[in-house]
């Protein structure tokens, strides 16, 4: 096994992780502020990316299109905030879990009467497409550095946004007790619906990023979804370091478990079975982590101070 | 209350409905045109039986359990395997599904009821899903494609044959009253009394001195049981087994019929499974979209009919 | 509430129709929502374009359609055989493009006594040791495709392969395909999660390290422009050439067209039935198939339009009467009618011993992007499981 496998494997799993970390950011923030579980997160990366990729194609440049689907999506998600998910927020969790499944159904099959069953195929700028070396006899894609990149400038701008600026004060503020915070004047109602937007914008960000390499489909985030809802309890709700390291963390699990474990397993089982079971198994390694975690801080590994 | 006068309640009656539809099926429909309705209606009461279960956990215990469809796939690849390997008798393929479900509930239980609230919800799920991708790379026995059973659990006797469709039948409604019966003796009994206590207040009871973890995984486990059974049914009646019986969104979709018969009530899982299917069903064959209404109607039910259509019917009859 | 029940048992009796009274009912089975809708509606295209073409008659009797959707799922599809064998009464069956969801759903038709028609899944154990005399497949057995393939590639002095596919009943045949008639060494091996997995980095990934002298894969419906999306990207285009079978086709193409991904073109696979093959009725059908949808058929279609034309044969065979079970399945045995693909004759197994041609990607006349025909890479070929199957 060389080193170029194991480089570019880790960094494929860097890059998954990207992705979680913008989908988990976005709900963990919701979550954590608004104590809303929104199962119809995954709706939202589906959303940004047809919304974004019609975007892409209607003005012919793919940057264009991720600038103006950031509006868009901002505009789309305090839509969807005021109208259906208000009056979840005196709910308990089970109203909430039940509700979003009901809109995740709502926006699968809405998305297929506008764009039709086949999805939307979004074509890079030649510029982005094709590799690049990037030293020690590697050559890695374009795109997937660009990801990368993108994914570490967001959590650097949300580590600025929540840490040093006025909003965000409030958003720490609403997560450590919305009670108090009402109290002392903050629109909660306006803050919520601005949180929201943020996270619709993340999951938008996430879920158009990724459709150049997968294609934009029909139910594209309901697996993701599930990997989010992992990681941000493995990294303990309302934190965004957390969801960034636990992001991290199970891309990277997954993807070089998918590439490994099948060699790993050659020493134990038939080339068959370690061949089928590798990749399987490799997506249980996630859940098995997440137990494992959970049995010792059921709380996660970071959880938010003071949280109620 | 006689039972005349329990009828008059409209939830009540709604229910004495259900079943009588359930019991006179194989009869009533082939009469009226309408055969297939006998295997959708065995269908139905299969889904009844692991809802039934899951509000024991659920409505009465407090306990959300989004990884609950895992007991269905345990009971069904316990027939679907055995009889891979040749092994067809009833008892065994049973005791391994009873057995199965039980050790699975009882380490899932272990680990899950160490946590509360969302958190409970996700390990919950996330179990699942571990059992759930097990089956997908089980190449051999069918891994995504799910796997052909062949021949009915066979019980060798000569009078009980489940390869009569009759028998199957009755046999699944049998287990569904029996379900039922189960459930309100655990609920009304002393055990079923620390369960609803503790979730109304976790801390006082244990405050009491009562030790509620115990009794909730005792709870988890007779849970994962009663829908294992319901799993070694469903194989006999599908003759076949696959994942995606026990994916998060048959999860999601069981603690719907839960909500929408009316959470702990003992017959809210049986009349929710009943309406969740009939809509389904009788919607998908309207229009391919059907989704579009179905998810919204869902979203009302939740927002407006938090009681479920027990809650409902009960809230008219409060009316008069 | 009891009157509300009441009333909609009346109705559902109302809905389920008089049987027809002297007409045919088929049920086709295909797949009408999920992404993979696309190919679905290209074989609903295809057969509503044969029931205008027959006129809506067979030997002078009137036929319908009913059409079941799979949704891309086993159990669903299998619940939805039942659906029209049980309900609707259907005389025939036909369709199913999953290999996964006609498996589970044969044992339904066929435990009915029912003729079954399968339209393009292809499983090896419905041509070996599972073959039926009520079932039949006018398409292809999935391993005959990749053979081909494997052969196309000897031909073509390639001495190791990457093989990437799903890991389902078809992708297993389709390597299984390839690996009996490549000559050279396999050095590597990828099944991957379907349909979930729709990121190969991992997997190409390992490609570029074993340096093969070419990847062959298979990814049907629209994982295959994200799969060939990923290779060029991965930078293998120029450095490890592309062989697939059933990736791409008169349905993914248009989408590579309008992403300008060319590097498509010139691509080589291999198929039974080619657009330009040079017979009468593949000319008729691919003319008006045209002319009706504005688009090219794909080899799904062509096999949907044959099942019913294959169907109609044999209910002229038996002048209309099809409760002659039997003569039924010796006509269909028989094969006598104008495919698209020419003429060609039914195995003992029921499945389709055939030619197979070398596709290249082109661009047409009109500057479509399509597939052109090529030499025959084998001719009059049978799948490897007919010695499998007692009939």
């Amino acid at each position: 096994m060389d080193h170029v496998l194991l480089i570019e494997q880790f960094l494929n799993g860097f890059q998954l992780g990207i992705i979680l970390f913008l989908m988990a950011a976005g709900l963990t923030l919701v979550f954590g502020i608004m104590d809303l579980v929104n199962l119809a997160h995954g709706s939202l990366f589906m959303i940004g990316a047809f919304v974004g990729g019609t975007l892409a194609l209607l003005t012919g440049s793919f940057i264009l299109g991720v600038i103006l689907m950031i509006p868009a999506m901002l505009v789309i998600g305090i839509a969807i905030e005021m109208t259906a998910l208000r009056t979840l927020y005196a709910r308990d969790h089970l109203d909430q879990v039940l509700a979003t499944f009901g809109l995740i159904l709502f926006f699968n099959e809405a998305t297929r009467l506008i764009w039709g069953p086949e999805g939307l195929v979004v074509p890079l700028p030649a510029f982005l497409d094709g590799s690049v070396e990037i030293g020690l006899g590697i050559t890695y894609p374009v795109y997937r550095i660009v990801i990368i990149a993108v994914g570490l400038a967001v959590a650097l701008g949300l580590y600025i946004l929540v840490g040093r600026t006025r909003i965000g004060m409030l958003i720490r503020a609403g997560a450590s007790n919305r009670t108090m915070a009402g109290a002392l004047g903050v629109n909660i109602p306006k803050l919520f619906s601005i949180v929201f937007g943020i996270g619709a914008v993340l999951a938008g960000l996430a879920g158009l990023i990724i459709t150049p390499i997968t294609q934009a489909q029909i139910g594209m985030g309901e697996d993701v979804l599930i990997l989010a809802f992992v990681v941000i309890v493995i990294g303990g709700i309302g934190s965004i370091r957390g969801a960034f390291i636990a992001a991290i963390v199970t891309g990277v699990i997954d993807t070089m478990g998918r590439s490994f474990l099948d060699v790993l397993l050659l020493l134990f089982l038939p080339a068959n079975a370690a061949e089928s079971a590798g990749p399987a198994l490799s997506s249980m390694l996630i859940y098995i982590l997440m137990a494992a975690i959970l049995f010792f801080k059921p709380q996660g590994l970071f959880p938010p101070k003071g949280a109620q | 209350m006689s039972a005349l006068t329990c009828l008059r309640n409209p939830a009540n009656a709604f229910t004495a409905l259900v079943l009588l539809v359930f019991a006179t099926g194989p009869v009533v429909m082939p009469l009226i045109g309408e055969p297939f309705y006998v295997i959708v209606f065995a269908r139905i009461m299969v889904w009844a039986i692991a809802a039934v279960s899951l509000n024991l956990i659920m409505g009465y215990g407090g306990l959300i359990s989004f990884g609950h469809a895992v007991y269905l796939g345990l009971g069904g690849y316990a027939v679907g395997i055995l009889a891979f390997h040749g092994v067809t008798s009833g008892w065994a393929q049973l005791a391994v599904a009873i057995g199965a479900s039980a050790a699975v509930a009882l380490v899932f239980g272990a680990i899950s009821l160490r946590t509360r609230g969302v958190y409970f919800i996700m390990i919950t799920l996330a179990l699942a899903q571990m059992i759930y991708f097990l089956a997908v790379s089980a190449e051999q026995y069918g891994s995504d494609d799910g796997l052909n059973i062949l021949s009915r659990s066979d019980f060798g006797l000569a009078f009980y044959d489940l390869n009569d469709q009759a028998t199957l039948y009755y046999t699944v409604f049998a287990v569904l009253l029996a379900s039922v019966g189960v459930s309100a003796r655990l609920v009304g009994s002393r055990f079923g009394a620390v369960l609803r206590a503790a979730k109304s207040n976790d801390t006082r009871v244990q405050a009491v001195g009562v030790a509620t973890y115990r009794y909730r995984l005792t709870a988890f486990v007779i849970a994962g049981v009663m829908c294992g059974i319901a799993g070694f049914l469903q194989a006999n009646l599908e003759s076949f087994v696959s994942p995606d019986m026990m994916s998060w969104p048959r999860a999601g979709e069981l603690i719907f019929m839960v909500v929408l018969g009316g959470m702990s009530t003992l017959f809210g899982p049986v009349t929710g499974a009943f309406v969740f299917l009939m809509v389904s069903d009788t919607l998908a064959e309207w229009t391919i979209h059907w989704h579009i209404i179905f998810g919204p109607l869902l979203v009302l039910v939740v927002l407006f009919a938090r009681g479920g259509i027990a809650g409902l019917l009960n809230r008219k009859s409060a009316n008069g | 509430m009891l009157r509300k029940l009441l009333g909609s048992a009346a109705v559902l009796t109302l809905l389920a129709g008089p049987a027809a009274a002297d007409g045919i009912k088929i049920g086709f089975v295909t797949t009408l929502t999920t992404p993979a809708a696309v190919i679905g509606k290209d074989m609903r295209d295809a057969v509503d374009l044969a029931v205008e073409t027959l006129g809506g008659k067979m030997a002078g009797k009137d036929f319908e359609i009913v059409y079941a959707d799979d949704e891309f799922n086993s159990q669903k599809g299998k619940q939805a055989t039942e659906r029209i064998v049980l309900r609707e009464n259907v005389d025939i069956v036909a369709g199913y493009i999953w290999s996964n969801v006609l498996l589970a759903s044969a044992p339904v038709v066929l435990g009915a006594d029912k003729i079954l028609i399968s339209a393009n899944a292809g499983p090896s154990p419905l041509a070996g040791a599972q073959c039926n005399k009520n079932f039949f497949n006018i398409a292809w057995q999935n391993d005959q495709t990749p053979m081909a393939l494997g052969e196309l590639l000897n031909q073509q002095g390639v001495k190791s392969l990457y093989l990437i596919a799903p890991n389902y009943a078809a992708g297993q045949n389709m390597v299984a395909g390839v690996e009996r008639t490549f000559k050279g060494e396999i050095v590597g091996k990828d099944m991957t999660v379907w349909p979930s997995q729709r990121d190969w980095s991992a997997e190409l990934t390992k490609v570029k390290a074993a340096k093969p002298e070419g990847i062959f894969t298979f990814y049907p419906g629209p994982a295959g422009p994200a799969f060939i999306k990923q290779y060029q990207q991965a930078g293998l285009e120029g450095e490890v050439p592309l062989y697939s079978v059933y990736t791409l086709d008169a349905i993914s193409l248009p989408l590579f067209q309008k992403a300008n991904m060319e590097t498509v073109l010139g691509t080589k696979m291999t198929q039974f039935w080619v657009q330009d093959l040079d017979f009468p009725a593949n000319k008729k059908f691919v003319a008006d198939f045209r002319a009706k949808y504005g688009r090219y058929p794909s080899f799904y279609a062509a096999q949907a339009y044959d099942s019913i034309m294959y169907i109609a044969s044999a209910v002229e065979a038996v002048g209309g009467d099809i409760s002659d079970t039997d003569g039924m399945r010796a006509a269909l045995e028989k094969a006598d009618f104008d495919s698209v693909r020419g003429p060609f004759k039914m195995g003992n197994n029921h499945h389709p011993i055939q030619n197979f041609y070398e596709r290249t990607v082109v661009k047409d006349a009109d500057d479509n992007w399509t597939t052109a025909v090529g030499r025959t890479v084998l001719k009059d070929h049978q799948d490897p499981y007919a010695s499998q199957c007692k009939m």
